[in-house]
This record gives structure tokens, C-alpha cells and sequence, in this order.
């Protein structure tokens, strides 16, 4: 198990956002987190990476505490989370993923800025380089932060809502990026709001809304009954979209 | 004009002239490469309250000691300075108020809390030479030579430390989550970065004054934004406008008119900004309506020539 989680909680004032979360993910797998607005999946995995502070539970990586293996871990933040006015181009930002390997002190070279090209050119973005990143649209933005991740060249990664928001050429992209990324063997976690594509697009699926619903293989887990479950009140909408996504598989 | 010129032949021969002329343009440099990550971080507002808050550290620490002395009053400045700091985290942090009302009250509560002092001092009896007063608004002419020089040594530390962690800034000011997650202490770079914005304050107080030292950190960063769309640039361009004030405010107000260093080097800040803003290369009000019309005349271009095929078919 390349990642395990045991009792994780956290809380907002008095509200409990995540009650006693325990898994452990599998390695060289593509795993969606999925669940209703409020359920707590960003939360998870800020508190997982240690970006939130934990009320109490316990996370190893790799069988160590996750401060030993930063290098190890890639992470692409929601887009919304950042200022994109901010003065900087898109090759610049890809070399950021270089700056956790670089350590303090020492500044980018020649070599991080062929490794960011290279991983610009990963998701297709290799002639955007030298754009300013307010002028990019939002799937270029996003790819932008999925080349960051790739620079980090971790083994395990975090993925925040990746496909929120991109147009379809960004998300034909991003699967294939996926793919790679688990044929070279790496773990990634995404959290993932589109109910439809998760049984195309992931191996196993982790349902949360505050504790965990279900977690397994997407073929055992990824049924009406464990949605019905996590969705709570927004049945008919969880059902309709699976109905959706047999309806496309058929 | 002769005059001019007199005062200008003064900043190449008078030693003493010329050493505040330098103290003020490094203070301006470290001022300006400091104040663009405050600005990216949204923090502009900080270096003002600090310095605000600075104010009745000076009149404590006069009270206290009783003697006239920069180092002294830095250290007064500090304590204040930090005590502010951290009188709006302790509110943001307690009650629902946020960050922009908390400096509001904590600005004014601290620096009306200065002014009783100050005015105390001034109507005791030795108070009067006390020279405090200039604290306000800043006298760089009436500085001591090792006044001078504490000022250039600090902002050359300042200048030093802030090239030494630039790529450490520049992703805390881009995106902190991935910092942490890249195994930077976030909290620590926070408390340097707030460290440097105090000490850029403290050091530039006996030259620019508690009223107007934070326009030092805020003018040309948010002036050298006009030009470029790169941080290392804009941070070089905002030191070399900070330089520019800083030695403006240094040669006239302590030549020609007689004025207070920090009204004048704001002015030289603000004037900079204005001309930034008109003629700015990347934002500058002029450029953008040049590419305005630019794109419209391709588009009108665009529309003429798919008219004109469509009359041919």
C-alpha cells in the first residue's frame, strides 16, 4: 500500500468536515475521490498532504510520515486557488515543481528549465512557454498545473478537481496524462465531481461525504446503492448520472 | 535654477550629503524589492500599520532612556512594530473581523497612543530638543553619520536576504499550499518575509517618517507592475524607482526647500507612479488603448475582406 490513512478527522469551528477517514490506496492505480458539495474532498486532501491541520488520525507514505517524502508527492491545487494575474509565464510555473528537488537557497538552471519544457510539452502546451498566465484560458491554466506536477516527478499524486471547468481537448488530455502517469507505475488521487465518466476513467473510487461511504475497485464499489448512500437527498441526480454513464459504456 | 544646481554640485562634494543621498537610495531599493512580494501577497497595507504602530515604541523608548539615539528608537519601533503585528492576528484570529478593519483599528488606536506621547514629550522640559518630532515626517539632512550608516547596513541586509530566498518569496507568494507541499515551512518564510517588512519600516523611519514610510513599499512595486510582466524584473524595476525616490527625497528636501524627506520622496514615488501608469509598457493606460485599436482596425481588416469575398461570390 503505497499510502495509508487511519482516523483522519478535522473540523470547521464546532462542524466536523471529516469523521474518522481510513484507507489505504493501492499502488499504480488512478483513484477518484467522489461526493457531494460539503463532503469534505478537498479537505481530505489538504489534510492528507498536512495543507490543513488534523484533529487527530494518522497518515504514512511509502510506510513513513509524509514530511520524509515530499519529493515523492506531486500535487495540483484547484485552479481558483491562485492569483493567475500574478507577473509570471507558464514555463516559470512549470519550474516551480523543480523548487521542492532544488531545496532552499538554490535557484532553477539550465537543467530544471529542460525538464519544464519537456513537461510543458507533455500536455501539449509546449508553445504557450513564454505566455503570461492571466492570458491563458482556463484548460490551458489547468494544464499549466498538471505540467507543475509532472516537474515534481513524484509517485504518488494529488489532484484537485482537475477536470473543473476545462474544455473537452483539456480533458481528453488530462485522461491520457493520467493513463501515462500509471503506466510508468505512479499513484494518483483525484478528486473528481463528474459521476458520469468515473467508471471510464478510474480504477477505484473512495465515496465520502464526512466519513467514508465505500472505497474498492470502481467495478465493486461504484454501484446505485453505496451512491444512493453518499448523496443522501440528491438521489435522483447521483442515479440519473450513473444511468448516464451506463448508457455511454453501452 | 542656479540654486538647483548648487544643490546638486552639494550632493557630489558634500560627503556628509552624499552619504545621506546613498542611506536614502538603499533604503529605497530595499523598500521596493520588499514591497512587490507585499503586494503580490496582498499585504500592502501591512508595512503602513507597522509603521504606524512604530510610533509610540519611539516615545516609549525615549521615556525610558531619556537619551536621543537611532538604535535605541529602532529597537522601540520594532517591539511596537511586532506588538501591532501581532494585535491583528490575535483579533483576525479571535473574532469574526477581518484583516483590512483589524489594521484600520490597530493602526490609528496605536498611532493616537504615539501622538499623546509625543506631545507629552514635547511639552516637558528637555523634550523639546528631543528631535522626535521629526519622526513624523522625516528630517534624512539631520541624520548622523552613523545614523547613515545603520540605514545603508540594514537595507543592504535587507537587499541581501531578499535575492538570497527570491525563489523561496516568489512561490509563497504564488501559490503557498504548493509551497508547503513541496516541503517549504511556510510559516517560517511568512515570519522572514513579515520580519523584512518590519525591519524595511523601522530602518526607514528616521529618514521618511512614521506617516509615509510604507509608500516607499507599496508606490513602486505597484508603479513597476506597469511595466513588466516578470517578477524578477518588476522587482529589480521597483528598486530602481525606490532608488530614484529615495535619492530625490533625500537631495531636495534637504537643499533647496527645506522640506520633510518623506513627503518629497513619496512625491518623486507617486510621480513615478503616475507615469507608469499612463505610459507602463505592459498596463500602462496608454498601451491598452493602443492594442484596443490595433485589434479593432485587424478586425475591421477581418470583416472588410470576408465582405469583399463574399461580393465576389
Amino acid at each position: 500500500m503505497i499510502l495509508e490513512v487511519a482516523g483522519l478527522s478535522t473540523a470547521y469551528r464546532s462542524q466536523a468536515v471529516l469523521r474518522d477517514v481510513s484507507f489505504s490506496a493501492p499502488e499504480g492505480e488512478l483513484i477518484a475521490i467522489v461526493g457531494p458539495n460539503g463532503a469534505g474532498k478537498s479537505t481530505l486532501i489538504k489534510t492528507i498532504l498536512g495543507l490543513t491541520p488534523s484533529l487527530g488520525g494518522s497518515v504514512s507514505v511509502f510506510g513513513r510520515p509524509i514530511g520524509d517524502v515530499r519529493t515523492r508527492i506531486g500535487y495540483v491545487p484547484q485552479r481558483e486557488s491562485v492569483d493567475w494575474d500574478f507577473p509570471t509565464h507558464a514555463l516559470d510555473v512549470v519550474m516551480m515543481g523543480r523548487y521542492g528537488r532544488l531545496g532552499w537557497f538554490r535557484r532553477p538552471g539550465r537543467k530544471e528549465k529542460a525538464i519544464a519544457m519537456e513537461c510543458l510539452a507533455g500536455v501539449g502546451m509546449e508553445a504557450f512557454a513564454e505566455r503570461q498566465i492571466s492570458q491563458l484560458s482556463g484548460g490551458q491554466q489547468q494544464r499549466v498545473f498538471l505540467a507543475r506536477a509532472l516537474a515534481q516527478d513524484a509517485d504518488l499524486y494529488f489532484m484537485d478537481e482537475p477536470f473543473a471547468g476545462v474544455d473537452a481537448a483539456t480533458e481528453k488530455a488530462i485522461v491520457e496524462l493520467l493513463r501515462r502517469l500509471r503506466s510508468e507505475g505512479k499513484t494518483v488521487i483525484v478528486v473528481h465531481h463528474d459521476l458520469a465518466t468515473v467508471p471510464e476513467y478510474f480504477d477505484s473510487v473512495l465515496l465520502l461525504n464526512v466519513t467514508v461511504q465505500a472505497f474498492g475497485p470502481t467495478a465493486e464499489v461504484f454501484t446505485e446503492t453505496n451512491l444512493q448512500r453518499t448523496y443522501g437527498g440528491r438521489v435522483a441526480f447521483a442515479v440519473a448520472a450513473t444511468g448516464q454513464a451506463k448508457g455511454a459504456e453501452a | 535654477m542656479m540654486q538647483l544646481w548648487d544643490s546638486l554640485a552639494a550632493l557630489a562634494t558634500d560627503p556628509n550629503l552624499r552619504w545621506i543621498a546613498l542611506g536614502c537610495m538603499l533604503l529605497g531599493l530595499s523598500s521596493g524589492m520588499i514591497g512587490c512580494f507585499a503586494y503580490l501577497r496582498r499585504q500592502s497595507l501591512m508595512g503602513d500599520t507597522i509603521a504606524h504602530t512604530a510610533l509610540p515604541g519611539i516615545c516609549v523608548a525615549f521615556l525610558l532612556t531619556g537619551v536621543k539615539s537611532l538604535p535605541v528608537f529602532m529597537l522601540g519601533a520594532i517591539v511596537a512594530g511586532i506588538a501591532g503585528t501581532l494585535a491583528i492576528r490575535v483579533i483576525t484570529a479571535r473574532s469574526r473581523i477581518k484583516a483590512d478593519a483589524a489594521m484600520g483599528i490597530v493602526l490609528s488606536s496605536f498611532f493616537g497612543i504615539g501622538i499623546v506621547l509625543l506631545t507629552m514629550i514635547q511639552h516637558s522640559g528637555d523634550g523639546s530638543q528631543s528631535g522626535l518630532d521629526k519622526f513624523l515626517f522625516g528630517q534624512a539632512a539631520s541624520m548622523v553619520g552613523s545614523d547613515v550608516q545603520l540605514m545603508a547596513g540594514v537595507s543592504l541586509l535587507l537587499t541581501f536576504v531578499c535575492t538570497l530566498l527570491f525563489k523561496e518569496f516568489k512561490l509563497l507568494a504564488f501559490d503557498p499550499a504548493f509551497a508547503k507541499g513541496s516541503g517549504f515551512s511556510t510559516s517560517l518564510l511568512d515570519f522572514i518575509m513579515q520580519a523584512l517588512v518590519v525591519t524595511a519600516v523601522v530602518a526607514g523611519i528616521q529618514a521618511v517618517g512614521v506617516v509615509l514610510v510604507a509608500a516607499l513599499l507599496i508606490t513602486p512595486a505597484v508603479s513597476a507592475r506597469f511595466w513588466t510582466e516578470r517578477l524578477d524584473r518588476m522587482i529589480m524595476l521597483s528598486g530602481a524607482f525606490g532608488m530614484i525616490s529615495g535619492l530625490l527625497g533625500a537631495w531636495i528636501s534637504s537643499q533647496v526647500f527645506q522640506l520633510p524627506t518623506g513627503p518629497v520622496s513619496v512625491l518623486a514615488a507617486a510621480f513615478v507612479f503616475l507615469v507608469s501608469v499612463l505610459f507602463g509598457t505592459k498596463r500602462g493606460l496608454l498601451t491598452m488603448r493602443l492594442t484596443r485599436s490595433r485589434a479593432r482596425q485587424q478586425l475591421q481588416a477581418l470583416q472588410g475582406s470576408t465582405a469583399s469575398v463574399k461580393e465576389a461570390g
